[in-house]
């Protein structure tokens, strides 16, 4: 595209045309005599002996996350709960995490989440992906009974292709049958 | 053999084999009825010595060790150690020294000749009763050098086929899915190989996350669930073209795809709101049915080999077991009645059984039962056995097992329980779907 040449860049071709000239000319003039000179002996100053006036001290405070931030929900919210063997119900002890994200989407009002529900190992890939989009849904019916609006939450089941513990053994399968909030959108 | 013997041969196979030993006694004196037979039906027999001499000619050798290892990869024939063979450089062209055979106790022998001629690949075999001292069957294949272990396959169908009296499925294909990259970050491709392990190769990168997939009627076209974090989607793959279509977008996860036998349409589940049930969709049409409508997860459907009837997976009832439908969707019934946690139904492709994958105390087994649910059968059992897949000609099972922590690894297994082995594929591979016989 071709484009006039304002005012303004001819200005500035102008003076970039007056800094080419500048420097040609420079570079034209005979080098400057070196001058040596030995500098003056040094005395030395003993150092002082009093300390230095006392300084303000500084208060640090941990702001953490920036609040309805992605991080600000992970780390003070925190985003997945946890279900028992074959159970897509929301345990009690889940309650008081769905609360607060709960709360927190109902503060930050333009975040949009997916919930990803997930199984443990010890069950078949098909049935697997139905009962984590069963714990998904659970959680969704809670937000929504919690007042978050049912259009900013979609959900999906990754079965058993997404343990957070690669391990096996009960302490894994705990971890591994759990229903993840991810925020997607409209987050800080 | 007339078709009357051959009837009366089928009838008698039960108890044939047990009379096996009689019969070659007594085969001098009466050689009508004394040929080899060799029993799929039961658990406990011998497997019969068979001599698989290489091939002669460019790689009659390794068209005759294909044919040694599927034979007794079958669990019905032990071929015996080449090291053993007293007539050496036989052709299929003269009669086998039948006594140096029977010395080496060979109840059968395969023997062949490979032939290269205007850039075809010729191979001419014979199956010989080494005890009656007759031909059995001699089959001449032709097709392109680079074809020999489909040659090797097709010998080892007709061996398998007039020796026992039903099908082979050795000329055959598995899809399945290929896992790499550890647990908790696997990458799952879409792969296809030989029934054998042999000629692996790739049809999907590892974008995103493909599982069950199952091969039409035809052999030709593969039907398979992808998975990414916003959405799932059901495909169809065509092994010729390549060319890969989506069923479409629909309101909610779609998982679990089955071909119709007719290959016309394709069962499926869709999930919404937690709710999972399972549609069938009309592939000229491009329009859905729903077939069933129960608030608890209805998933893993197959159809039955004449398409008339569905089995399903339901936990309807508080626990999944597994469910008979008309493939209308009517008369929905359960036909699982052990304890236990029942999945991943799979009609045989004869109509004969229904296998499974079954959850108890802590185990998984893989197993069959009758479709009203008799004669119900655990055939495997293990930390994690899953999803098992029927040899075309229902006498053999493929699953995948896992051991705590381990790779998934792919298994096969016959109908009896008594034949257990790995696959030969060296990778981790889940998910696998035996294809019908090839043409």
């Amino acid at each position: 595209m071709i484009r006039s040449v304002n005012g303004n860049t001819a200005f500035r071709l102008a003076l970039m045309g007056v800094a080419a000239a500048s420097l040609a000319a420079c570079a034209t003039k005979k080098p400057m005599p070196i001058r040596t000179e030995t500098p003056p002996a040094q005395t030395q100053t003993p150092p002082r002996t009093e300390l230095p006036p006392a300084q303000p001290g500084v208060t640090q405070v941990p702001t953490g996350a920036l609040p309805g931030s992605v991080q600000d929900f992970v780390v003070n919210v925190g985003d997945r709960v946890y279900f028992d063997t074959d159970s897509h119900d929301v345990r009690e002890d889940a309650k008081p995490l769905l609360d607060a994200q709960s709360t927190w989407l109902r503060r930050y009002g333009a975040v949009a989440v997916r919930i990803e529900g997930n199984a443990d190992e010890r069950g078949t890939r098909e049935y697997n992906l139905a009962l984590g989009a069963r714990r998904a849904n659970s959680v969704r019916d809670y937000l929504i009974s919690q007042g978050v609006t049912a259009d900013r939450i979609a959900t999906i089941s990754f079965g058993k292709e997404s343990p957070l513990d690669a391990g096996s053994g009960e302490a894994a399968w705990d971890k591994n049958r759990n229903a993840r909030t991810a925020v997607v959108s409209g987050a800080q | 053999m007339t078709s009357t013997l051959r009837k009366s041969a089928i009838h008698l196979r039960v108890t044939l084999f047990a009379l096996l030993c009689v019969f070659v006694v007594v085969a001098s004196v009466q050689p009508a009825h004394a040929e080899i037979e060799v029993n799929v039906n039961r658990g406990d027999v011998q497997p019969l010595p068979v001599a698989v001499p290489a091939f002669g000619g460019t790689q009659g050798a390794d068209i005759a060790q294909v044919i040694a290892a599927n034979l007794q990869r079958s669990g019905l024939f032990r071929p015996l150690d080449p090291a053993s063979f007293v007539e050496k450089n036989l052709t299929a062209a003269v009669q086998p020294r039948f006594g140096d055979w029977k010395t080496i106790n060979a109840q059968a022998l395969v023997n062949g000749q490979v032939t290269v001629e205007g850039g075809k690949l010729r191979v001419d075999f014979r199956l010989w009763d080494v005890f009656q001292e007759k031909q059995m069957l001699g089959l001449q294949f032709t097709s392109s050098p680079e074809n020999w272990r489909r040659v090797a396959h097709k010998i080892s169908d007709a061996v398998y086929e007039r020796l026992t009296g039903e099908k082979g499925y050795f000329d055959t294909r598995v899809v399945f899915v290929a896992e790499s990259g550890g647990r908790g970050k696997t990458i799952k491709r879409l792969a296809i190989m030989d029934q054998d392990g042999a000629n692996p190769s790739y049809l999907t990168g590892g974008d995103s996350i493909v599982m069950t997939p199952r091969f039409s009627a035809n052999s030709q076209e593969i039907t398979y669930m992808s998975l990414r974090p916003e959405s799932s989607s059901i495909f169809l793959f065509n092994l010729e073209t390549a060319r890969r279509e989506s069923l479409g977008a629909f309101a909610g996860m779609v998982f679990a795809p089955r071909f119709s036998p007719d290959g016309g349409k394709v069962a499926f589940s869709v999930e919404r709101r937690g709710n999972s049930d399972i549609f069938l969709m009309n592939l000229s049409s491009r329009t859905s049915t729903r077939l069933t409508s129960d608030p608890a997860i209805d998933t893993s459907a197959s159809f039955s080999p004449d398409g008339s009837k569905i089995v399903f997976n339901s936990d309807r009832g508080g626990s999944p077991q597994l469910y008979l439908m008309g493939a209308d969707g009517s008369g929905q019934r359960r036909v699982s009645n052990g304890g236990g946690r029942y999945t991943t139904p799979v009609w045989s492709p004869t109509g004969e059984f229904i296998a499974f994958t079954k959850q108890t105390g802590g185990e998984f087994h893989i197993g069959i039962m009758r479709p009203d649910g008799s004669d119900e059968r655990l055939l495997t059992t293990s930390y994690l056995d899953e999803g098992p897949t029927w040899a075309p000609n229902g006498r053999v099972l493929m699953f995948s097992r896992e051991t705590p922590g381990g790779p998934p690894k792919l298994w096969s297994v016959d109908v009896t329980g008594r034949i257990l082995q790995p696959v030969p594929y060296p990778g981790a591979g889940s998910d696998p779907a035996w294809s019908p016989l090839l043409n």
